[in-house]
């Protein structure tokens, strides 16, 4: 095994297009390490891209936020502007583990991670954040929800990784909430995760909404029935009910260790309406 | 496996190892340069046992590879007390009866004093949330939660006192850095 | 010499003991000096890993290590050829540290290697290649007592006839005949205890509850994994350093099992980060010894977390039938139970145990407890807090909830009217001496917290609970320095701040300060046999042992002074820490303080200690009552503890702050086991959580603060009254919360744990049978 700092994005591509065997990106390492340590992977090369220009900051862009991709869950948190602009994805970013894990966990380990579980992924998706991918042929900006494939399993090409993450301006009156089931109060993965986002007219009506939940199939969900089931409404209980029904019917998930199938499929519901709630009351201001 | 050679900076000192990639920050704490304060409970990240800080983050020095600490500054339980001073939290921990069997007092004792740097009015809530990747068997956390809250209350103390001494010195006030209050979070964001 | 005038049997006034001075180790432990089982080095140590079985029950038809032996860095590679089974020797333990021929769980060893790094160790282990052949496995205590289970000792325990036996419906519904049958079983064990007739005692009940209840297998999860250093000679001369409730059983077990005389092997604890009873049997440490004699070079082995569960002692799941009848006025008549406890590939689950405290804590006429010991693919269980109370406590009282609900009597009141006291013959035979249970009922009806108005979704939940406590053998030195200040030497391992409560009773009894007493934990070499530190005996067994070495060392000392005076030896008495004359006839000497003593110790006669031995008995029950309040989010079956309150009979509090630890450290293991935690087994018999993350054991945030009450009806069979208090304290909590959860939200939760979805589910079932 190698370990690998490079100063350029150019030279991380170099040395990952290069590497023969298996090759990891180290940024937070809260999965990688993990993972190494379990024995579950054993990775000839880890090229660690702290030390790349960028790779630890957020700066403003285009009335939005670029986040890069070693920026930790607390240095997210601290910024303020982000968490106030897109409060969603931040406390979902925030939920990741303890207050030791948030000192070293990032958003894009969250994504690459490929976990259904990960509770910043539908967070990021509702806000309709896009992930920019580096890599030895191009350079491409990819819906977050892109990303994932499978559990554990990514769209990126060899030689590619996630240098940042892209959360757009959010229009006038957005709200966005990210609510989790955990069996205890913290240091749990989500059982089933659910995150809104909604933009309302000057009367309270939503007239954009974008729903995904997670750890109900083998990746982060993007559940347009449920958008379309408070779309136009003023998030009233018979608007709430349909979210609701929408979300439990989307969930596909697995009985485990973690939660039964009838468990999640029922708190899908029950979260997607509670996050609507909190979200709403956000866009209201 | 190529090893790796770092410099690196920890409780003031200038340190420098050589480590393998595969050996995390706890492996070269412990193994390598004897500091067995950091303990292993889990290697994953789930217990705390061996919480440092790493540039006064706090993080889980299992998940952190030794190889990549190379400029920084860590700080460890070894460097928390002054000499033959102990740290208010060490103290307090003592007159609490805040530890039973120890093992995971280090690492509670370093995480708290992080939130504390922090935040020196922490409620109990804000506390619990901070200390819930520190595990502890045996105490049932109840009097390592009074240690914390306690100690605090001792440090709003001394802050008090030393700024009514200056105010009476007629001296300008030093500007006081607000402590970013930001454990609020936790306990409110579990509507769910 | 009239010691006995000063010292009564039971003393009353203190002045050191009650008090809460800091713990004598306590700097080392806040500063990270404290020394734990992994944190010893040797130069020149070897890193030792062990292979484990992938698979819940398999053959193993081959082992080769050629290939790890082959790779550089390698010092010593073992299997069970290694270590040949000795005459004597404990099979049973001497299989479950390396696998003979078949591999009973998943994580049984099967190998292991010392290398010079753990690098080398890791690959050396991939090279060990072991053809197994999977056999069908059984980790359900239920599923393992079926006719047509897989049996894992075959030949070993003989079928159960049930037809001949009383409550045979109970144990395996209507497979019971069909057990029989077979030519082998997996039921190593049967209890029986109790007395008077239930049968007839039902006859008179005007009301009769019985319900069927569950519970998962739980771990110990202690902080700190199994960690030894071994260090063997080539002329066979041992030394280990370990983390361990018992060094002296390490020492001896090991010495068994490797075929050593005791004497050279000598075993030094470390300080042990948590036990719970986990630590109460050998894993690692004859391993470890093996691979240091094989490679000859000292072999530290530490386990990993997932080793930890995988392949330590968890304590046993079980399946349990309890009835019970009563009058109208709360009065029970009678008491049936049926428990079925797993533990693990081995004989041994604590179901003996547990079937002596089911009904301890009550007076019945008429009570019967069977209980069965059965075998399963799984870990050997090892003790694990109140071995076997827990479960049991958990579905009678849950009864005992459920009639006083049903006859509309208070649950404290309903359990004041049954409680055992004085007198009162136990459903496990002896007869009560003063206890405790009638007090802390009391002062659990008199606290604040039972009178907090409850909200919406909000319930209270009242358990009791019991435990025998143990005592045995126990060994003490305490030696007289040159300056006054005393070394006392125990061979009891430290595990919560024990060695505080043996200097307040060593400064107690000579009338000295506390800080003058220092106490180490003494090596195997140095002092005499010790039990382990287990069953709640530490205070009360090393605490009398202390207090009578410190009597024998006053003895000595009021010679030395009637040497000095010219007086004879009984003219002499020990008081505030001084040598006074006995009296006026004796002479007018001005006392002798034990500094002076100590300094013409060496002209007097010689160096000054004190020693006592014993097998200790007399130590007392404790009784615990809880109370606890809960909220319960109806759409998510999430649920939130409000309050929790422990009240203990802890006979006498030696050091007050530690017992209240004792008592919210118990019940916060105990809400971690009615909530959340569980051991998860695969279809294919694996364990699916084998780490912190998905073992949930309470975090910091899911607990409110523990509120204690201690109570102290003095034991008389110790010189300061003192109980155990470590263990009761789990005995209620399970109960306790599943009473408070049906109090909030009308569903009674009979199986373990009582995760979110299992609540959410019966919630629905209540919604969909209303409807």
């Amino acid at each position: 095994m190698r370990y690998e700092a490079p100063d350029t994005i150019k030279a991380a591509v170099g040395l990952l297009s290069k590497a023969k065997g298996t090759s990891r990106i180290l940024a937070g390492g809260t999965d990688l390490l993990v993972q190494m340590r379990s024995g579950m992977i054993e990775p000839d090369l880890v090229v660690d891209i702290k030390s790349i220009p960028g790779m630890r900051e957020i700066v403003a862009e285009k009335g939005g936020f670029r986040i890069g991709a070693a920026v930790s869950g607390a240095e997210l948190e601290e910024h303020g502007k982000v968490g106030k602009m897109w409060p969603g994805v931040v406390e979902a970013t925030n939920l990741i583990g303890s207050t030791q894990i948030q000192g070293r966990a990032t958003m894009v380990g969250n994504l690459c991670n490929a976990s259904p579980a990960a509770d910043s992924v539908p967070a990021m998706i509702a806000a309709g954040a896009t992930a920019r991918v580096v890599g030895p042929k191009r350079t491409r900006d990819v819906p977050v929800e892109d990303i994932a494939k499978a559990p554990g399993k990514t769209s990126l090409a060899k030689g590619e990784f996630v240098a940042s993450i892209f959360l757009p301006k959010a229009p006038a009156r957005t709200g966005s909430a990210y609510l989790r089931f955990i069996p205890r109060t913290e240091m749990d993965i989500a059982v089933v995760g659910a995150g809104i986002a909604m933009t309302l007219n000057a009367k309270g009506v939503i007239t954009a909404a974008k729903v995904s939940l997670g750890a109900v199939a083998a990746r982060a969900l993007v559940v347009e029935e449920c958008a379309k089931a408070i779309i136009g409404s003023t998030l009233d209980d018979a608007a709430l009910d349909r979210l609701a029904a929408a979300a439990s019917a989307a969930a596909k998930p697995i009985s485990d260790k973690r939660g039964t199938v009838d468990f999640r499929i029922k708190v899908a519901g029950v979260l997607a309406r509670r996050a609507a709630v909190i979200a709403y009351d956000r866009a209201r201001g | 496996m190529s090893a790796v050679h770092v410099s690196t900076n920890i409780n003031g000192d200038d340190v420098e190892f050589v480590c393998r990639p595969d050996e995390s920050l706890l492996d070269v704490l412990r193994d390598r340069l004897g500091m067995t304060g950091s303990k292993e409970g889990c290697g994953t990240g789930d217990c705390g046992a061996c919480s440092v800080e790493l540039d006064g983050r706090l993080v889980c020095s299992c998940l952190v590879m030794g190889a990549e600490v190379g400029g920084h500054k860590i700080e460890t339980i070894e460097g928390m007390a002054q000499g033959d001073k102990l740290h208010p939290l060490q103290q307090k921990f003592l007159e609490h009866a805040a530890l039973q069997c120890g093992i995971c007092t280090p690492g509670f004792l370093v995480a708290a004093r992080n939130l504390l740097e922090r935040n020196n009015d922490p409620t109990e809530t804000e506390v619990r949330y901070w200390l819930a990747g520190n595990l502890c068997r045996c105490t049932g956390y109840d009097k390592i939660v009074r240690a914390v809250l306690d100690t605090a209350k001792d440090m709003r103390k001394a802050a008090a006192k030393s700024s009514a001494k200056k105010a009476s010195a007629k001296k300008p006030a030093a500007k006081k850095k607000a402590a970013p209050k930001k454990t609020a979070k936790k306990g409110a964001r579990h509507a769910a | 010499m009239p010691l006995d005038a000063n010292t009564p049997d039971l003393r009353t006034e203190f002045k050191s003991v009650g008090t809460r001075p800091n713990r004598p180790d306590g700097v080392d432990k806040v500063t990270g000096r404290a020394r734990f089982g992994a944190d010893f080095a040797l130069p020149g140590q070897l890193t030792g890993l062990i292979l484990r079985s992938p698979h819940a029950h398999a053959k193993i038809k081959s082992i080769d290590t050629s290939a790890a032996e082959a790779l550089p860095g390698v010092k010593a590679v073992i299997t069970y050829k290694d270590i040949p089974e000795q005459e004597g020797c404990d099979k049973d333990v001497l299989v479950n540290i390396m696998a003979r021929g078949t591999a009973l769980y998943d994580g049984h060893a099967v190998a292991a290697v010392a290398a010079v790094d753990a690098s080398v160790a890791r690959k050396a282990l991939k090279l060990i290649k072991v053809d197994y052949k999977v056999l069908k496995h059984v980790t359900d205590v239920d599923e393992a007592m079926k006719p047509d289970a897989p049996v894992l000792h075959p030949g070993r325990f003989e079928p159960v006839d049930f037809s001949t036996l009383e409550n045979a419906a109970h144990v395996s519904g209507k497979e019971e005949r069909k057990t029989a049958t077979r030519a082998h079983s997996n039921i190593a064990g049967r209890y029986v205890f109790g007395h008077g007739d239930p049968d007839k005692g039902f006859k008179q009940a005007d009301i009769i509850v019985e319900h069927e209840f569950k519970t998962e297998a739980t771990h110990q999860g202690y902080i700190e994994p199994h960690a030894c250093t071994a260090s063997v000679s080539s002329d066979g001369m041992a030394e280990l350093w370990v983390c361990t409730q018992g060094p002296f059983m390490v020492r001896d077990v090991c010495a068994s099992l490797l075929g050593m005389d005791v004497s050279r092997l000598r075993v030094t604890p470390s300080e042990i980060g948590g036990g719970f009873g986990g630590k109460t049997t050998v894993f690692i440490e004859p391993v470890a010894l093996a691979l240091s004699r094989k490679a000859g070079k000292p072999v530290k082995v530490v386990m990993s977390r997932s080793e930890v569960f995988r392949a330590t002692g968890p304590t046993s799941s079980a399946s349990m039938w309890v009835k019970i009848g009563a009058k109208k006025d709360g009065t029970f008549v009678a008491a049936d139970a049926v428990l079925k406890y797993q533990g693990g590939a081995f004989p041994g689950s604590p179901v003996e145990m547990g079937a002596m405290c089911a009904f301890a804590c009550y007076d019945l006429k008429n009570v019967r407890i069977v209980g069965y010991d059965v075998v399963t693919n799984r870990p050997k269980q090892a003790a694990y807090r109140a071995p076997g109370a827990p479960m049991s406590a958990f579905a009678v009282e849950g009864v005992i909830g459920e009639i006083a609900d049903k006859l509309g009597i208070d649950a404290i009141d309903i359990r004041l009217k049954n409680a055992a006291k004085e007198g009162t013959v136990s459903s496990y035979g002896p007869t009560f001496g003063p206890v405790g249970l009638v007090e802390t009922l009391e002062a659990a009806k008199a606290h604040k917290n039972y009178k907090v108005k409850l909200g919406k979704n909000q319930g209270r939940g009242v358990a009791s609970g019991f435990w025998f406590n143990f005592a045995g053998n126990t060994c003490v030195s305490i030696n007289l320095n040159v300056d006054g200040t005393l070394a006392l030497a125990l061979g009891t391992v430290d595990i919560g701040g024990s060695r505080a409560s043996m200097c307040l009773m060593a400064a107690e009894e000579l009338g000295i300060s506390y800080e003058d007493v220092r106490a180490i934990i003494a090596d195997t070499s140095s002092l005499g046999y010790n039990d382990i530190s287990e069953g709640s005996r530490v205070t009360f067994s090393s605490g009398l042992a202390t207090i009578k070495a410190v009597r024998d060392l006053k003895v000595k000392m009021c010679g030395r002074a009637a040497k000095i005076w010219g007086i004879p030896e009984d003219a002499v008495k020990w008081e505030n820490g001084a040598a006074h004359p006995a009296g006026s006839n004796a002479g007018n000497f001005p006392p002798l303080s034990i500094k002076e003593i100590a300094a013409q110790a060496s002209a007097t006669g010689g160096p000054l200690a004190g020693h006592y031995e014993i097998n200790a008995e007399g130590a007392g029950p404790s009784f615990a009552t809880h109370v606890c309040d809960v909220e319960v989010d109806p759409d998510t079956g999430a649920m939130k503890v409000l309050r929790y309150l422990v009240v203990q009979d802890a006979g006498k509090a030696i050091h007050p702050s530690y017992v209240e630890g004792q008592f919210q450290g118990g019940a916060v293991q105990g809400i971690g086991w009615v909530l959340n935690e569980e051991y998860f087994y695969g279809k294919d018999g694996t364990l699916q959580n084998a780490g912190f993350l998905d073992y949930r054991i309470p975090v910091c945030s899911d607990v409110p603060m523990i509120d204690t009450v201690i109570v102290e009806v003095p034991n008389p069979g110790h010189p300061y009254g003192v109980r155990g208090v470590g263990e009761t304290s789990i005995v209620p909590p399970l109960a306790c919360v599943a009473n408070a959860v049906s109090d909030a939200i009308g569903v009674r939760a009979r199986t373990l744990p009582m995760s979110p979805p299992k609540v959410l589910a019966a919630l629905e079932g209540v919604a969909a049978s209303k409807a």
